[in-house]
């Protein structure tokens, strides 16, 4: 039932991120069976499947929240063993929590630089460092005008912004830092729908950036407007990969549910 | 790309809307300013009235002696301070200044020369912080009220037993003059006190190691998904609080020329209490250095007063409970009005 159409779609460039042979085990419950994934540069790969079918396990593993029991990631055809958070982002993998991980008590470019800060001078060990406030500020409010993101106030902390902004802010984040793969759990779940619009605007933007994209959502539209294969879970299995396009939906979504 | 025209006309969309002026945010948000800057405005209010109740309030002698008096609880409330940004509380200052007292004593009658008996007093106060911040973080306790409630009795019982129970007098000139001795009008403890918050001003607002106090305080679980070193910030911040109590037995042992493992009695609360007076916030990630230091000043200020007009000790006490108390729901209060801003916002812009 598997179907496999990468090879198809894109014959010359090799994947950025390969998943291969995921294995991941909570207790008794087996959260992740034997899945291998390959993402490439350019291009946008929904996750699908129903609730506790794996999606969240699989991208918390590459994004080194979880670590897998079997199995490895490869970033480049080079084994990357990724034991944190911290290895992710240094590998180049940015993620779009479900949360958003914002500071509520801090502004947009504090948010943005949390972990990463600008500072001086090098000799320095990092934490003693000076911070270069404002080379964050022009930085942010450079990425900002590029992404088209507009919030209403820059010095303003995070907890005054609507629902549409943190989440714009939260994706503009990994814009500024990815250099390889961007994971984004659920980003418009919560939203509206014309802040949802700007949220897949944003979406396509770090797809055309050159990053690999990794979607996960419950939104069919999103799905066939925006990725360019569609990977199914069930049941912690890899059921199925697929480009979607309006006429296999159905399809899509049987495999979802496992009818 | 796809959907790059829609974007556009998006982004145009929401220009106008967020320039809109909506009366309700706005009164709101005024409100929320107002709430920011209450401690400050209570304490120059608080400093007026006295001004006309006693005669003797806005005397320059007066006015040294309550910082004198309060120079103690602004040091180690500034330690307490950066513990409260990071959601965490400290207990055990008060028998952690005690046991720095005692222990800077026994070094004096040691032999111990005067910086010798300060670096002494200092160590002791940071070796108890990090034990506090050590036990909690690797200890994997699930809030920081157990660890120091028990080195508060333990730091408490070891002063007592070093000191055989009674106050050890005695230490250096030096440490004399810190304590008591007036340059230009002030009490030499006034200038320790501007040198610690110096120091700690220059931490928290731009060094990379103080954005990361605000980033723990805000979020621990998204801190630790940033790779900000999480364990390491929250054990240098009980650290600092120890290292704080420390330089308030310093000025305390210099004040009354001795060490005794009495001192300190309540005076977490007198911290704690500071730190929420001057409006930082309980919840974590709110708050400066400022905060500290007027509720400290305004603690003083109150104590002062209620002196001055004769009221006894133990009414003290309770009128500082109660302004807790009003600091605290103004703090839930403030929260509560943001929440409503976001709403509100959240409203326009759709």
């Amino acid at each position: 039932m598997s179907t496999t159409v990468e090879t198809s779609l894109h014959p010359t460039s090799r994947p950025v991120l390969s998943v291969r042979n995921a294995t991941k085990r909570f207790g008794s419950v087996l959260a992740l069976n034997d899945i291998s994934l390959d993402v490439r540069r350019g291009e946008i790969v929904a996750l699908l499947g129903d609730n506790g079918a794996g999606k969240s396990t699989l991208v918390k593993c590459i994004s080194g929240v979880h670590h897998l029991d079997v199995g490895e990631i490869m970033l480049d055809g080079i084994h990357t063993p990724i034991r944190s958070p911290g290895d992710a982002r240094f590998a180049g993998i940015e993620t779009v929590y479900q949360d958003l991980a914002l500071f509520d008590n801090l502004t947009p470019s504090q948010n943005f630089f949390a972990g990463r800060e600008r500072s001086f001078p090098a000799w320095l060990p990092r934490e003693l460092r000076f911070l270069n406030q404002r080379r964050m500020d022009d930085e942010t409010a450079a990425l900002l005008a590029t992404l088209k993101v507009t919030l209403p106030r820059l010095d303003a902390v995070v907890a005054m912004m609507s629902g549409g902004q943190r989440q714009a802010i939260a994706v503009a984040r990994t814009a500024m830092f990815a250099s390889k793969v961007v994971i984004l759990d659920e980003p418009t779940a919560a939203l509206g729908q014309r802040e949802s619009r700007q949220v897949l605007d944003l979406v396509a933007r770090l797809r055309d950036q050159n990053n690999a994209v990794i979607l996960i959502t419950h939104n069919m539209e999103h799905v066939t407007e925006l990725a360019d294969r569609a990977v199914v879970l069930r049941q912690g299995r890899k059921v199925g990969e697929i480009a979607p396009s309006n006429d296999n939906r159905q399809e899509i979504v049987s495999m979802i549910v496992g009818a | 790309m796809r959907a790059n025209n829609k974007s556009d006309a998006a982004a145009a969309r929401a220009v106008p809307a967020s320039a809109r002026v909506d009366w309700s945010t706005s009164g709101l948000t005024f409100a929320l300013r107002l709430l920011s800057s209450g401690p400050l405005l209570i304490l120059m209010v608080l400093l007026v009235v006295l001004s006309f109740l006693s005669p003797y309030f806005l005397t320059g002698r007066n006015l040294s002696n309550i910082l004198a008096q309060t120079a103690v609880i602004s040091v180690v409330a500034m330690g307490q301070h950066l513990v409260i940004l990071t959601r965490g509380i400290d207990l055990s200052v008060g028998s952690n200044l005690a046991l720095a007292s005692v222990v800077g004593a026994l070094s004096f009658h040691a032999g111990a020369s005067a910086p010798v008996v300060i670096l002494v007093m200092l160590a002791s106060g940071a070796a108890v912080g990090s034990i506090n911040g050590l036990v909690y973080v690797y200890g994997r306790l699930p809030h920081p009220f157990i660890i120091t409630l028990a080195t508060l009795s333990i730091a408490k019982g070891l002063a007592l037993e070093l000191a055989g129970g009674r106050a050890i007098p005695g230490m250096p000139p030096a440490i004399q003059a810190l304590g008591r001795e007036a340059i230009w009008g002030l009490p030499g403890s006034v200038f320790v006190v501007a040198g610690v918050a110096a120091l700690m001003l220059v931490m928290t607002r731009t060094m990379v190691w103080g954005r990361w106090f605000y980033a723990v305080g805000g979020r621990p679980d998204a801190a630790l998904r940033m790779g900000i070193p999480v364990r390491g910030v929250l054990v240098s911040a009980y650290v600092i609080s120890g290292a704080c109590a420390g330089v308030g037995a310093v000025l305390l042992a210099g004040r009354t020329d001795a060490g005794s493992p009495l001192f300190g009695n309540l005076l977490e609360l007198d911290t704690i209490a500071a730190v929420i007076i001057g409006g930082a916030s309980f919840l974590g990630g709110r708050g400066h250095l400022g905060h500290a230091l007027i509720g400290a000043i305004m603690i003083g200020v109150i104590r002062n007063a209620l002196n001055l007009m004769n009221v006894d000790s133990f009414f003290q006490l309770i009128v500082i409970g109660v302004v807790i108390v009003i600091a605290v729901e103004s703090d839930v209060l403030r929260s509560h009005l943001e929440s409503r801003v976001r709403v509100l916002r959240a409203g326009q812009s759709s």
